[in-house]
């Protein structure tokens, strides 16, 4: 039995054939532990009022929820300064608003965007719009056939034209881990700004945003054991102060005249609106959660399991891995799929199983047009998954083709 | 909705036959159906003469829940005027949704009642769909250009 999947309510649930979930779709989102949920109850039965508003002392605890979460996030991916923490409502979101505040104010036409072909639609359309109302190019980082960015890409895609090189730090549908400390040094050695989806990386392993000297650094909470609807933004100071506001509101003004406004430092010029307090408390129990744990050891124990896992899909007949079958260079998310099944019709019967997988095109289009397949399957894992998930995964799987009247 | 009901025999046979899925010669018209959620993809191409469905050929991809449902829509509108095809896709969605549940209506649907009771499964429903939406806009995409062309 696995030391932290007490503390999962959801995994404990068991249906009429008394079968708990093999939750193998973390890459979409991670189960909650019940820390988590309890002060998110907390925060609403107790510190609940708007925060930065009121005199009261309930709006102060509101404001000191927020502000505490922002300094543990910080600590958490070892930013400079609390102010270069901005929330928001996904890791969507602090794309969308680098790309439009930036983007408005820092690219013209003929400047170069850079992307991997591998981003989720996400770090990919928010460029496609912004370099549309720039006039701006947008160019890709192919990667080979496992989904790895060679050398030869970065030197050549990253050049005086580039303003802007925005890459996922790990990919959410190889597992693969980018070269991003190759790509920042090349893009800051030719002026261009980098913003990194750390959406895969923040969850499963340790992320230093000043090591690596990322200009702009987004994950969303819910992939880290948070709730829903809570996503970070880091951002230089000196960048983000550069930088028009994104939401206009509430929260985020120093004076407003009838024609004029003059707007609040960071990190409130990019808050407008009433923030999830409770979501961002929740996100702060979650870091502590991981943190007690320790990311080292989460990294390591996930990847003893991938190396399981990508064992036992191995041994499946007609299952392809999509992406590096090797366990090196990568985390616990493997694309697949199974010759002769779709993989939505895969999803459909390890469900009657009970293991949740992912199937479809993750939200990667030009990906999967790129490496000439459809649609894969999709298993990935967290610190809460056992070698038992991945038997009852690769169980449920060898009866898939006969379902689909292949034969065994 | 157990794996049984949905993975049935005409189901799985129906997903790899290859009768009508190949294009068409001299389509009259071509019509693409996408479940952007999920990725199926499939165009459908109508030959039609005198109002009559001649032929009809699917090419593209997607899961076997879809791919049996194009299949069997295929056909059964083959040799039927597109009135007669825009009735039937008609009483297929009317089934699926479960406005319509007589059983001697739904009689002539033949191998499309395989499909009676998918929404009971949610998330397949849109595969079982597809294509007879695809034929729904295919006939009044061939309606617009007839009256454009007369």
């Amino acid at each position: 039995m696995n030391r932290y999947r007490n503390d999962f309510p959801l995994l404990q649930q068991t249906n009429d054939k008394n079968l708990t979930w093999a939750y193998l779709d973390n890459a979409a989102t991670t189960q909650k532990p019940t820390v988590v949920l309890d002060t998110v109850a907390d925060y609403y039965r107790k510190a609940n009022a708007n925060p930065h508003r009121g005199a009261y002392d309930l709006s102060v605890a509101a404001t000191r929820a927020l502000e505490e979460a922002r300094e543990k996030v910080r600590v958490f991916i070892s930013a400079g300064k609390a102010e270069e923490i901005i929330f928001t409502k996904s890791a969507t979101e602090s794309i969308n608003l680098v790309a439009a505040s930036w983007g408005k104010t820092h690219l013209a036409a003929g400047d170069e965007v850079v992307l991997a072909v591998s981003e989720h639609h996400s770090n990919l359309l928010p460029w496609q719009a912004a370099v549309r109302d720039a006039h701006a190019v947008l160019k890709y980082m192919y990667t080979d056939e496992c989904g790895r960015i060679p050398d030869s890409e970065i030197e050549s895609k990253i050049s005086k034209k580039t303003k802007l090189v925005a890459v996922a730090h790990v990919s959410n549908v190889t597992g693969v881990i980018n070269p991003v400390e190759q790509i920042i040094q090349k893009a800051h050695s030719v002026g261009a700004t980098v913003l990194v989806d750390g959406t895969q990386s923040v969850p499963h392993m340790p992320v230093d945003v000043s090591a690596l000297d990322a200009d702009f650094y987004v994950f969303s909470a819910h992939k880290m054991l948070g709730p829903m609807g809570v996503g970070v933004l880091y951002g230089k100071a000196e960048l983000l102060d550069d930088m028009p506001p994104f939401l206009y509101g509430g929260d985020m003004i120093e004076y407003v005249e009838e024609q004029n406004a003059s707007f609040a430092p960071l990190p409130q010029k990019f808050e407008g609106g009433t923030q999830n307090v409770g979501g961002a408390a929740g996100l702060a129990a979650a870091i502590d959660y991981l943190n007690a744990a320790g990311m080292v050891n989460i990294s390591g124990a996930e990847h003893d399991l991938t190396g399981y896992l990508l064992d036992q899909l191995k041994r499946i007949p007609y299952l392809r891995i999509i992406g590096p079958d090797e366990n090196s260079g990568r985390i616990g998310v493997v694309s697949f799929i199974i010759e002769g099944a779709h993989p939505h019709d895969v999803a459909t019967i390890l469900n009657a199983d009970r293991v949740a997988i992912r199937a479809g095109h993750h939200c990667a289009q030009p990906f999967m047009h790129y490496l000439g397949v459809q649609a894969t399957c999709r298993a990935s894992l967290y610190l809460y998954n056992t070698g038992s998930d991945i038997d009852r995964l690769a169980e449920s799987l060898k009866g898939v083709r006969r379902w689909l009247g292949h034969g065994a | 909705m157990e794996l049984n009901d949905l993975y049935t025999d005409i189901v799985t046979e129906y997903a790899s036959s290859q009768k009508h899925r190949h294009p068409l010669a001299h389509p009259d018209v071509t019509m693409r159906g996408v479940n952007p959620s999920c990725g199926d993809d499939i165009s459908l191409e109508l030959e039609i003469k005198n109002g009559v469905i001649r032929k009809a050929g699917l090419t593209g991809s997607g899961c076997a829940i879809s791919g049996a449902s194009a299949a069997i829509m295929a056909d059964l509108v083959e040799g039927k005027s597109t009135q007669e095809a825009r009735r039937l896709a008609e009483l297929f969605l009317g089934m699926v949704r479960k406005d319509i549940t007589d059983e001697k209506q739904l009689e002539e649907l033949q191998d499309a009642l395989a499909f009676q009771n998918i929404s009971n499964m949610p998330a397949r429903t849109k595969c079982a769909v597809l294509a007879w939406h695809t034929l729904e806009e295919a006939i009044k995409k061939w309606e617009n250009g007839a009256a454009k062309n007369s």
